[in-house]
């Protein structure tokens, strides 16, 4: 049986989610031959650790009463400095202002020779190859695929499965907030501010929704995209975008009557990045609805390649962390 | 230019290079050659339909050669635009002159407007346009979205393209 011993940090609700899958699967990871031993855990107000491994059922039903999982005053950075373990996964909350606690937590575990998974878009989006320079030179592995559209595994398709083709580009809907509103927009011929309104109150958006809906998120995911695939050194500023918030519903009528879904779409094209609502025919692979997030990659060998799944959720994009965490287990690239 | 013809052959062997003879002895290219042939008119002949580029002066020789040779020129077409494409406009539209928007486009010589769907829900709120525009090729239709888009811009409007269905 191989050991290891992982820390979160960040216990919203991708870390919870983590945790609860990693209780869901155990019996499915033993069978393989791992020993996933979680010694940390830190949230905002503190830590928590115990290096025999901490029960996840208490940890998320402390979580869910008190609000915290914390019994010690420690940060995550801390955590990683301090404590001896071999995965980092980091699930703070995105800042794309400077990369935030994220990018700090990420550096120190590099420094201390932890691999990093992580979900967190914002350190990734901003200073990509400092972080997998960083990565290479400790020998860490460094795995984001929780990054990009959630359950869909669009990075490890690419790097893994189409391994050997060249990819000439990448296109798709990778964000599901703006993907329910447009959808329910055609659906009800209702007004944005009518559908954001819906979507907010089913928890689909934020309050603030700007991040969402002027395609912050989707252009920060196509930079992650970019930079992983073609090697690219961009930030999301390098990205033109363009948001959903004046898309009318007559002009989607009139697209429909024609044959076209109106869609919020990333597209990496000749070195260009851009984000932006865009025609997609009835019935093309990339007319998904609903938040369901696609992708279409195109390969000199094998042609199109298109994947859709679901783009966010705690236990969705815990999936693509407990991927990586396999990967790393099993000393997969 | 590129010219689209229906032609119709006897129903004898050889016909059929009869046709696309004269067209490579004057130069020009063949694009596609659709050759019915189990089908008949009721003149007893075989339809085809040739499409083909050629020097514009050279045509009036290409069918004389042709009927020359016993083949029948049914119809000969033009064809000036290949490439179409639908854009979606939202915005004020008509405030900043729809007008000034498609001259632009149609004074380029190689693309024009050829539908324009306008939806104003009310006065002052952005009207949504449906704009379809022909072009002689791609690099034209490229360059008459970029015009669009450059106009739209300045006028505050947004522009929706189709994504690329055809990858490069």
């Amino acid at each position: 049986m191989k050991q290891v011993r992982i820390s979160i940090i960040g216990f919203g609700s991708v870390g919870q989610g983590v945790a609860e899958v990693l209780m869901k699967k155990q019996d499915y990871l033993t069978k393989m031959g791992l020993d996933i031993k979680v010694i940390a855990i830190s949230d905002s107000k503190g830590s928590f650790i115990n290096q025999n491994g901490i029960d996840l059922n208490s940890a998320l039903e402390q979580k869910r009463q008190k609000g915290t999982v914390a019994n010690v005053q420690k940060t995550g950075v801390e955590i990683i400095n301090e404590i001896e373990h071999d995965v980092v996964i980091e699930t703070t909350p995105t800042n794309i202002e400077d990369g935030g606690v994220g990018l700090e937590n990420m550096l120190a575990s590099f420094e201390n020779g932890r691999h990093v998974i992580t979900s967190n878009k914002g350190p990734l989006a901003l200073k990509y190859k400092d972080l997998v320079d960083t990565a290479n030179l400790s020998g860490c592995k460094f795995k984001f695929e929780a990054t990009v559209g959630g359950a869909m595994p669009i990075i490890n398709l690419i790097k893994g499965v189409l391994a050997g083709n060249d990819i000439l580009s990448i296109q798709g809907i990778l964000n599901g907030t703006c993907n329910y509103i447009l959808t329910r927009m055609l659906e009800e011929e209702a007004s944005y501010e009518q559908m954001l309104a819906e979507a907010q109150e089913r928890g689909i958006a934020e309050t603030d929704p700007t991040y969402d809906v002027e395609g912050i998120d989707a252009a920060c995911k196509l930079v992650i995209l970019a930079n992983s695939v073609f090697d690219m050194d961009s930030t999301y500023k390098d990205v033109d975008s363009v948001g959903i918030t004046k898309i009318t519903p007559e002009s989607m009528l009139l697209a429909y009557n024609d044959g076209y879904v109106t869609k919020l779409i990333g597209e990496v094209r000749n070195g260009k990045l851009s984000v932006g609502p865009r025609l997609v025919p009835v019935g093309h692979p990339l007319s998904v609805g609903d938040t369901l997030n696609v992708a279409s990659v195109q390969t000199d060998l094998a042609g199109p390649v298109t994947i859709t799944g679901r783009g966010a959720g705690s236990i969705e994009t815990a999936s693509a962390i407990l991927s990586d965490l396999i990967a790393i287990c099993n000393n997969d690239n | 230019m590129r010219v689209s013809m229906d032609l119709e052959l006897k129903d004898i062997p050889g016909q059929l290079l009869l046709a696309l003879q004269p067209i490579s002895d004057l130069k020009g290219n063949l694009i596609s050659v659709v050759h019915h042939h189990e089908k008949h008119t009721p003149r007893g002949t075989i339809p085809v339909q040739i499409v083909f580029e050629i020097d514009s002066e050279k045509l009036d020789n290409l069918i004389s050669r042709l009927e020359d040779s016993g083949v029948s020129v049914v119809r000969v077409g033009e064809e000036r635009f290949l490439e179409h494409c639908a854009v979606i406009i939202i915005g004020h539209i008509v405030h900043t002159n729809i007008q000034d928007t498609i001259d632009k486009i149609d004074s380029t010589g190689f693309a024009e407007v050829v539908g324009l769907t306008l939806s104003m829900p009310r006065v002052n709120q952005p009207s949504s346009a449906f704009l379809k525009i022909d072009a002689t090729g791609k690099k034209e239709l490229n360059e008459a979205l970029s015009l669009l888009k450059n106009v739209a811009n300045k006028k505050d409007l947004l522009v929706i393209e189709p994504i690329e269905t055809q990858f490069i």
